[in-house]
């Protein structure tokens, strides 16, 4: 059946069977590849993605139940050209070796830091832990993840003036 | 894995949704949230014909904070309830046991709903509708009737909902200011389900003594419970370390918990046991 959403800014009309997941619709439907998918039933967090504002794991979602979204991926967390503050962040702190949970660690380190910039440490250990990643382990991604508050914050005092 | 092939449909009206469901004579599933029915579909271990999806249902949503209790609508998420200051004073156990709940992306678009459906045995929602004594309110095709907590679970992943049934919302009675109360679980990592868990909540007399008390276990069971026994050890005692020690020792007694790949059944029996001691000391601090 067709759906509807907007990806990244843009609206996509694409063709799904009702039990295509969200992740399969973004990297077969749109090739947008930098979600990943590794555990397929909701435990692994690397294919979570931004729906409406809120960070979910685009496995858990049908993409027909995505009619209507608006929806962030990876790709649309920069723009091509600089490194995004989180990118930056995770580069400085080595928060990553084979990569394949990054762009669940960038997406919810996202939604997080839009929602609340102030996140402490146990904050960001506690939202982190829905994310499995299993080769740099957790402290320099939550190093990178705390470094990258100060943009958001800013932003977060800028749209407040 | 992927889901088996099934038809999707996406009413705009209750009264739709049921007649849908009571058409595919439980053939067809109601879906919210997904966050528990994805993984099931997506193991195969259930393949509807088809999803009946209730995201566009009207008057599902909302927490409503009133004299007789609170009302949390199906479609109501964790992250609202998380995010609902009111509750931390209108029912501070509810909002303490749901910061447990799975996690952070999960939170954002599970459901009260889905939880109480699924009815797994070691699922914080439903372990606080029993131990608080919750209504369900529920929805078929012949209109509406109320559901007993005590009488909705009926085993794992098992209730007393017919196929055409929704749940509407969940009614809690009224915390009074003043009730002590603990809820402690134990999961390998933060968010995963609990091995064991323990809601337990009294009200002091006069004379300090524990009055309406409720213990009710999550994890170390088929369903969720209240533990009568330990219970009536309790009523009418001054709670102190006696009192707490005897009380974690008939729950341990009285559970009967599964014995599976994450943990034995003696292991769950202490745990239980041990959760019970710790909310009950918290409650009493």
């Amino acid at each position: 059946m067709p759906i509807r959403f907007e990806v990244n800014g843009k609206l996509v009309e694409v063709e799904v069977e009702p039990r295509t997941s969200l992740a399969d619709c973004l990297r077969h439907g749109l090739r947008l590849t930098g979600t990943h998918v590794g555990c397929e039933h909701g435990v692994c967090g690397a294919c979570t993605v931004i729906v409406d504002g809120v960070a979910v794991r685009s496995c858990l979602m049908l993409a027909v139940q995505a009619e209507g979204s608006q929806i962030r991926t990876v790709e649309g967390l920069s723009d091509d050209h600089a490194l995004s503050p989180l990118q930056a962040a995770f580069r400085k702190h080595h928060a990553l070796q084979c990569g394949f949970c990054t762009p669940g660690m960038i997406t919810t380190a996202h939604a997080l830091l839009s929602e609340e910039p102030d996140a402490d440490a146990a904050r960001v250990r506690d939202v982190l832990s829905g994310n499995l990643c299993r080769c740099t382990g957790y402290i320099p991604i939550v190093e990178a993840v705390l470094e990258a508050r100060a943009a958001y914050q800013a932003q977060d005092k800028g749209d407040r003036k | 894995m992927k889901p088996a092939p099934f038809d999707y449909t996406c009413p705009a009206t209750l009264a739709e949704a049921i007649a849908l469901l009571a058409a595919h004579r439980g053939e067809a599933k109601p879906i919210a949230g997904g966050q528990s029915l994805m993984p099931v579909l997506a193991f195969r271990l259930a393949a509807p014909k088809i999803l009946v999806d209730l995201g566009r249902l009207p008057d599902l949503g909302g927490i409503l904070i009133e004299e007789d209790g609170v009302r949390l609508g199906a479609r109501v998420r964790w992250r609202d309830i998380e995010r609902d200051d009111r509750l931390r004073r209108a029912h501070p156990l509810l909002a303490a046991a749901i910061s447990h709940v799975a996690h952070y992306q999960i939170r954002n678009r599970g459901t009260v709903g889905g939880s109480l459906a699924h009815a797994d045995p070691a699922a914080e929602m439903p372990g606080i509708a029993v131990a608080c004594d919750a209504e369900f309110q529920v929805a078929g095709p012949s209109g509406e009737r109320t559901v007993k907590a005590a009488d909705f679970f009926t085993g794992p992943l098992s209730t007393v909902l017919a196929a055409d049934e929704l749940i509407i919302a969940l009614r809690l009675p009224p915390w009074p200011s003043g009730r002590r109360w603990g809820f402690e679980e134990f999961a390998r990592r933060r968010g995963d389900f609990a091995l064991a868990g323990a809601a337990c909540f009294y009200d002091l007399d006069g004379a300090g003594h524990a009055r309406s008390v409720h213990i009710g276990i999550i994890g170390a069971c088929t369903r969720p419970h209240r533990v009568a026994k330990a219970e009536a050890l309790l009523e009418g005692r001054v709670v102190d370390e006696a009192a707490i020690a005897a009380t974690a020792a008939a729950v341990s007694e009285a559970v009967d918990p599964p014995d599976d790949l994450h943990a034995s059944a003696a292991y769950r029996r202490a745990l239980a046991g041990t959760l019970v001691e710790r909310a009950l000391r918290r409650a009493a601090a």
